[in-house]
């Protein structure tokens, strides 16, 4: 084994229909488990303490809320707004059903401009295009600028959380990592470190022709492009490139500029508990005439991929409510447990089991739904209210109901639908609501209670559930003839 | 169809029947717990958000400014220094660089930026420049760049050193839109700068000098 690969965490076979096996893996892994567990723990702390005020942030969830609610009870005409505002000030605006268009749109106007080398600030839709692989494939280099995409882009991961991407690192690890791929002598010291990255990464910037970035809130009355960051490495990424292309979900549209004091505010505080990012940028146009840097050209990619599905019920539309601050990962504890690879989807944790299923289908994240033990502390950290437990059940129902029952809500039912346990359940319900048969029934399980059978992987690991020796009706019976 | 079409045309149908949701906006929620009273009070909660994130700020005057920022370049041992001329500020460089030798070489970004990438990425130590103003909530400078300071002139160099007047802190970011008049009013690019770039990518620790400067300097002046 070289010595890079005793210290890279294994990298799972990123499928989320993997998920159960990818999860078994991550639970023997010490190193990761102790990564995640400390990362989180002081992610949790520090949100907590930058919203110590429980009226201050309570009232402003709730306006979060209603911000992103009203946004999507108007969002055709919203992004029709965005788009005109963005038009009107030179911005080029495309539009994306699906991720082949979107990377189709991308790679079009990387050739048109003979591009070469896209560097990227942080962008989790570009994940969604799987864009680095497809613009390689046709002969371009795509690289990550933010420190953490950097480190694990380089060891061939994919982001195990969506703000802090290699959270599950160790500095040792990191060390060992530069060691091995960029030949620099190993240091786990985290300054040195940075800097051997921003050393590398601003000749990449200086050579780039095209940068991508994410969006944060596209704003439609101003025609703005919200974009928070700490490292610089997306205004970078947005400033320096003669061409910038944001990629964002159609969602983000917010409708006054004003919404984004109380988003922001919500955004970064339940992220890393900071009052605020070191950039906050604003993008309305690409280089005017008498101006003298910053990209000549400014395209915005609209990306629907599933959206327009969750969009279509009103319960699921809350999904896209999320702001995607990460706080629902950092509570829940399944993710501190796994880690985000596990999941083997772009968005990990309580937000992703309720979005991955309208990008990829229930097929194809049917265990998802039920990864979670419904503790709700998802729901209680989020800052724009998504009842995320409440739509966790809500896929549950849709995972098993029968793939050709209609309508058919959410691409990919039924994908855990079995007519053994559908009829299990009938079953069930004739004994419950039949007295007779129930007496019967209750009757035999109590006498025959060594007979019970091994109930799935719940024997597993608790003692078998074996029925009392009397039933309950028998105990009243007795208890009430003893009186 | 075209994407745009489908896509607007499955939201619709979506929402027919719906009736938008009102706008219940609540002004006091972003603006009442983030107040700070007089000027004084505004710098005091700007001075501590920005100082926890290694900011270095100086409390001058417009009299005193230059002479200290001069003493600063110094003590920071930078040889250049990336100034715009035109502005109230570039001119008391001027003055001051003129009656004083033994200052580090001023450099002008008068050209455009494919002109001069080399120089300004490998060579430039240093750059000064103005605000419109700062917010006292987050400890953030609001800069909206123009022709005369570009863009890349407060990421770039390694050292960025900024003017705020004492009297254009606002309480909070919602003030900050308001009296900028932000909504008529959109430039080109509009930012929030609240501290040296940094990272915590590494295991949570906080490294500085991430992409962007890695020393923010505010001079920060009263009288004005
Ligand atoms: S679901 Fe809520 S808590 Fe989770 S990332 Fe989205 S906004 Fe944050």
């Amino acid at each position: 084994m070289s010595n890079q690969d005793q210290h890279r965490i294994p990298v799972f076979d990123a499928l989320s229909q993997h998920f159960k096996e990818n999860a078994h893996q991550a639970l023997g892994n010490q190193q990761l488990r102790h990564n995640m567990r400390s990362a989180m723990d002081s992610l949790m702390t520090k949100r907590l303490a930058s919203m110590s005020d429980e009226y201050e942030r309570e009232h402003l969830r709730e306006l979060g809320n209603h911000i992103r609610a009203r946004a999507l009870s108007k969002l055709p005409d919203l992004l029709e707004k965005l788009e005109a505002n963005l038009t009107k000030q030179g911005v080029q605006v495309h539009w994306a059903e699906t991720t082949d268009q979107a990377n189709q749109i991308i790679l079009e106007i990387a050739q048109r401009r003979q591009a070469k080398h896209f560097i990227k600030g942080k962008s989790m839709v570009s994940e969604e295009l799987n864009m680095n692989h497809y613009l390689q494939h046709h002969g371009i280099e795509a690289l990550e600028s933010d420190m953490g995409e950097y480190i694990i882009q380089l060891d061939h991961e994919r982001p195990s959380h969506i703000i802090v991407p290699a959270i599950h690192k160790s500095a040792k690890q990191v060390g060992h990592l530069f060691e091995n791929k960029l030949h620099t002598q190993y240091t786990d010291d985290v300054d040195t470190l940075i800097q051997t990255g921003r050393k590398i990464l601003r000749q990449k910037f200086f050579e780039a022709d095209i940068g991508i970035s994410g969006v944060n809130f596209a704003v439609a009355e101003t025609g703005s492009l919200f974009l928070v960051e700490n490292e610089g490495n997306g205004r970078m990424s947005t400033t320096v490139p003669p061409v910038h292309i944001a990629i964002t979900g159609i969602e983000k549209v917010v409708e006054n500029l004003r919404d984004t004091v109380a988003l922001v505010s919500l955004l970064t505080r339940s992220a890393l508990g900071q009052a605020i990012t070191t950039y906050v940028n604003l993008i309305s146009s690409p280089r005017k005439a008498d101006e003298l840097d910053g990209p000549e050209e400014v395209h915005l990619v609209l990306l629907d991929n599933g959206r327009t599905q969750a969009f279509a019920d009103a319960q699921l539309r809350q999904t896209l409510n999320c702001i995607r601050c990460g706080a629902c990962m950092n509570h829940c504890p399944v993710y501190t447990r796994i880690g985000g690879q596990a999941y083997g989807t772009v968005y990990p944790g309580p937000i992703g089991k309720i979005i991955s299923p309208h990008l990829m289908g229930l097929d194809k994240t049917e265990d998802l739904p039920i990864a979670s033990t419904l503790c709700g502390a998802c729901g209680e950290v989020c800052p724009v209210k998504i009842p995320i437990p409440e739509l966790l059940r809500r896929l549950r129902e849709e995972d098993v109901r029968p793939p050709e029952e209609t309508p058919h809500t959410v691409k990919g039912q039924g994908a855990r639908f079995s007519r053994k346990e559908r009829l299990m359940w009938k079953v069930w319900k004739t004994l419950n609501t039949k007295p007779a048969l129930y007496r019967n029934f209750s009757l035999l399980a109590t006498r025959f209670r060594a007979l019970t059978p091994n109930i799935m992987a719940w024997s597993q690991n608790h003692s078998k559930a074996k029925p009392a020796k009397h039933t309950l009706h028998e105990l009243a019976r007795k208890h009430l003839g003893e009186q | 169809m075209t994407a745009r079409e489908n896509i607007l045309k499955k939201l619709r149908t979506s929402l027919e029947g719906t009736t938008p949701r009102p706008d219940d906006f609540n002004v006091e929620l972003v603006t009442k717990p983030w107040s700070y009273g007089d000027t004084q009070g505004k710098i005091k909660q700007l001075r501590t958000m920005m100082e926890s994130v290694r900011t270095e700020i100086h409390q001058t005057t417009k009299a005193s400014w230059v002479a200290l920022f001069a003493d600063l370049l110094k003590q920071k041992q930078v040889n250049n220094l990336l100034y715009a001329p035109t502005t109230e500020w570039g001119k008391q460089i001027d003055n001051y660089w003129q009656q004083n030798t033994d200052l580090p070489t001023l450099k002008l970004y008068d050209r455009l930026v494919d002109e001069w990438k080399n120089e300004l990425f490998f060579e430039i130590e240093s750059s000064i420049t103005s605000t419109l103003g700062g917010i006292a909530a987050t400890g953030s400078l609001i800069v909206w760049p123009n022709r005369e300071e570009p863009r890349l002139m407060s990421l770039v160099p390694p050292i960025h050193f900024a003017i705020l007047e004492a009297s254009k802190i606002v309480d909070n970011f919602y003030d900050a839109q308001q009296k900028l008049n932000w909504v008529e009013n959109t430039p080109t690019n509009a930012l929030l700068i609240s501290g040296p770039s940094k990272t915590a990518d590494i295991e949570q620790v906080l490294a500085y000098g991430a992409h962007g400067p890695k020393e923010l300097i505010v001079l920060i002046l009263v009288d004005v």
